[in-house]
């Protein structure tokens, strides 16, 4: 039997999230299987909330990493999209049934049997383990094609954060020139959801819990307009003038007053998940048939696209790029928000000493 | 005062909402006005949280009803879509600007200056009057052929609880047959969209916290299934199944159950109306790409495409036919939720024009 391949990366050992130096063995390759050496791997904050164990579900050790770009170095004989030396993605789906209604519809990402790339297990009962690592094994329906003229280390972020911005807003409309698009909190997420706005030519709007986020909103970002949520004579200037709003921000916050802001049929679109139920009340919603949605990542068809769509249109995450020795400062420093506004760890760097 | 029509009907001068006679007037007609005698007048729920000034909105002395079908017996010069002994109804709204993007839509009930057919402040300032009345003086906009098939008493109640669902299940897709839909609650609006939802050809489960609803469901308005909304087991059984559920229920209630029954992107549209928030976890939401809407009433478009629809499917509300002198005991088992499904006040027959009061 062939051994398992070696893979090295960093672990969380427990949920005080400090990752250090792990060896572990990559599951076995089937004929369907892309392996990839990873040079760059965004972080999340799904990334930080799980080896810190905040949802209860983290099984030690934790590799983590879901926002990988790489490069191909193996193909199995049966792979039709890759070849060896292309360059290629992984967002945080990397199995899924592939037989229910939601995958026949390319929703893998709603697929009940949904395998992340990391703590979780295979099929075959091994651990999945994550991007902050210097290699993966992937089935090749898991992967999407990166475009050789976008730069590696600004694309990884949008594995995750672009797919879960983009997703949305193409399903739910919120896409079209001319419509005017709200943007709460301006972080990993959010700034991407300005950038996707603003290449469909609408008008965006970023509402945000600090002042101090104006000037890059609106001079670094594009964005038409900027609202402190705290202000309540902002926010009542721009009652019912947004057909959508993506709200990012997974700390617990008011929703009343972005129902407030939306025009008839409106769509407040929760991305951030608050760890406790939010106050809905039912009359602004009827009253105007105003519509609040969820949504998680997307398929991978949806993936595919949204990298093409940024290709033609030059969008890339803004990032600050570090070495894995970094990266627990990194996570200190994503916990206060403390990025602009996507940390991505140079992998290759730094990896042997690691 | 000079050119106003003498009305007369039943009003409620204060929060006990105890509904008495009234003798009041309305506008005299204007040239895009039709002039209906009222020969029936369904009762909501709006009615009775809005006579005993649940919301705070009540501006006495208020007459209620939104739900009124009559005939036209007279018509201003401008009125081209109706003419004198048609049968017509009237719903929620009397009134909207007309020019904004919600009524250019179609959607008049989501105008900012939608002005409501009872305890509303129409364009010439004065109070608008309800149905529980034996005439209305409405724009033509906001009036409905009613077709010949329909019998008026049982066709009444589809001006709002009708409207009220169609208008949610045809804008978010929930009009498909084969589709699973969820119908929370066997009331007026309940019912109706289990009608609404045999019609376009889609299973039907009713969601309800009596268990003794159950026969009316599957027998009577022919769904085809039926689950306990508090039994976990039931709840755990129907998880992920349904595209859509119409949410009809006003009391405060737990919805990540009902969010669980829906298959990934499925809806869940409240059209009840709880006055006290509800409590949403956000990852009911995010897992599966649900979305959860409010609707309330429907445009006049839609008011006429739906009563359109019910005549050729043959959907009726089931009543229980009253007088005028049982409404205040209406009221009371309407508070208690006695009722299958819609109280109809027979006004032609039962509204007394004398002993009324003008105070």
């Amino acid at each position: 039997m062939e051994q398992p391949q070696i893979a090295l990366g960093l672990a969380a050992m427990d949920s005080s999230g400090v990752l250090s130096p792990f060896s572990f063995p990559l599951r076995a390759k089937t004929e369907d299987d892309i392996t990839l050496r990873i040079l760059y791997c965004g972080i999340c904050r799904t990334d930080l909330s799980t080896i810190k164990n905040e949802w209860g579900n983290a099984t030690y050790p934790v590799v983590p990493g879901h926002e990988i770009v790489g490069i191909i170095i193996e193909v199995g004989c049966n792979v039709q999209k890759f070849k060896v030396g292309e360059k290629a993605g992984v967002g945080y789906p990397i199995s899924a049934c592939l037989s229910c209604d939601n995958c026949n519809h390319d929703c893998e990402n709603y697929c009940p049997k949904l395998v992340p790339s990391f703590n979780s297990f295979h099929s075959d009962g091994t651990k999945t383990y994550g991007g902050f690592s210097n290699m993966i094994i992937v089935n090749e329906h898991f992967a999407v094609r990166i475009p050789e003229n976008l730069p590696c280390n600004k694309i990884a972020p949008l594995m995750c954060a672009g797919i879960t911005v983009y997703n949305p807003m193409k399903h739910h409309g919120l896409n079209k020139p001319g419509m005017h698009l709200g943007v709460v909190g301006l972080g990993g997420l959010g700034h991407m959801a300005v950038k996707f706005g603003k290449a469909y030519g609408m008008k965006v709007t970023v509402i945000s819990t600090s002042t101090s986020k104006r000037k890059e909103a609106i001079e670094n970002l594009g964005a038409e307009a900027f609202l402190l949520s705290s202000n309540a004579d902002q926010m009542k200037v721009a009652k019912g003038t947004m057909d959508g709003i993506i709200d990012t921000v997974s700390a617990v916050h008011e929703i009343s007053p972005l129902i407030a802001l939306l025009k008839t049929y409106g769509k407040l679109i929760m991305l951030g998940a608050p760890n406790k139920p939010v106050e809905l009340p039912i009359f602004p919603l009827m009253n105007g048939g105003k519509i609040v949605a969820g949504s998680m990542i997307g398929g991978m068809k949806d993936t595919q696209e949204m990298i093409d769509f940024a290709a033609e249109h030059n969008i890339t995450a803004e990032v600050e790029v570090i070495g894995m020795n970094d990266v627990n400062v990194a996570m200190e420093r994503l916990e206060k928000g403390d990025v602009r506004y996507r940390f991505v760890i140079d992998v290759a760097k730094n990896i042997a000493n690691a | 005062m000079a050119n106003a029509l003498p009305a007369f009907g039943w009003a409620a001068r204060d929060a006990s909402g105890v509904l008495s006679p009234f003798n009041f007037t309305r506008r005299s007609k204007k040239d895009d006005d039709v002039t209906l005698k009222i020969l029936y007048c369904g009762i909501c729920h709006t009615d009775l949280h809005t006579i005993k000034n649940e919301w705070g909105n009540a501006m006495y002395p208020v007459v209620p009803g939104h739900e009124a079908v009559g005939v036209v017996t007279d018509v201003g010069c401008n009125v081209h879509k109706f003419k004198v002994g048609e049968k017509v109804g009237v719903g929620f709204m009397v009134g909207s600007c007309l020019s904004c993007d919600s009524c250019k839509q179609d959607f008049e009930n989501y105008c900012d200056k939608m002005i409501t057919t009872c305890n509303g402040i129409y364009h010439d300032g004065l109070t608008t009057y309800g149905g529980f009345s034996d005439i209305l003086v409405v724009n033509e906009h906001f009036v409905v052929r009613i077709p010949e098939n329909l019998p008026l008493d049982k066709a009444a109640p589809l001006f709002c609880a009708g409207v009220t669902v169609y208008s949610p299940m045809k804008y978010f897709g929930l009009n498909e047959p084969g589709k699973h839909l969820g119908v929370v609650g066997l009331g007026g609006l309940g019912h109706v969209a289990v009608k609404f939802g045999k019609a376009f050809g889609m299973k039907v489960t009713v969601i309800s916290t009596s268990p003794k609803k159950e026969k009316e469901a599957i027998e009577h308005l022919g769904a085809d299934s039926f689950l306990v909304s508090r039994d976990p087991d039931h709840i755990q059984a129907a998880r992920g199944t349904m595209d859509g559920i119409i949410d009809t229920v006003s009391a405060f209630h737990p919805i990540a159950p009902l969010l669980s029954l829906l298959k990934a992107t499925g809806k869940m549209i409240m059209v009840g109306a709880p006055n006290k928030p509800l409590e949403l976890p956000t990852s009911s939401l995010i897992q599966g790409g649900k979305i959860l809407a409010g609707s309330c009433v429907g445009g006049m478009k839609d008011t006429q495409e739906m009563i359109e629809f019910a005549a050729k499917h043959g959907i009726t509300a089931e009543v229980e036919v009253i007088g005028m002198d049982y409404v205040n005991t209406a009221m009371e088992r309407l508070a208690a939720g006695d009722v299958k499904y819609r109280f109809v006040i027979d006004v032609a027959n039962t509204l007394n024009s004398s002993g009324g009061s003008s105070t």
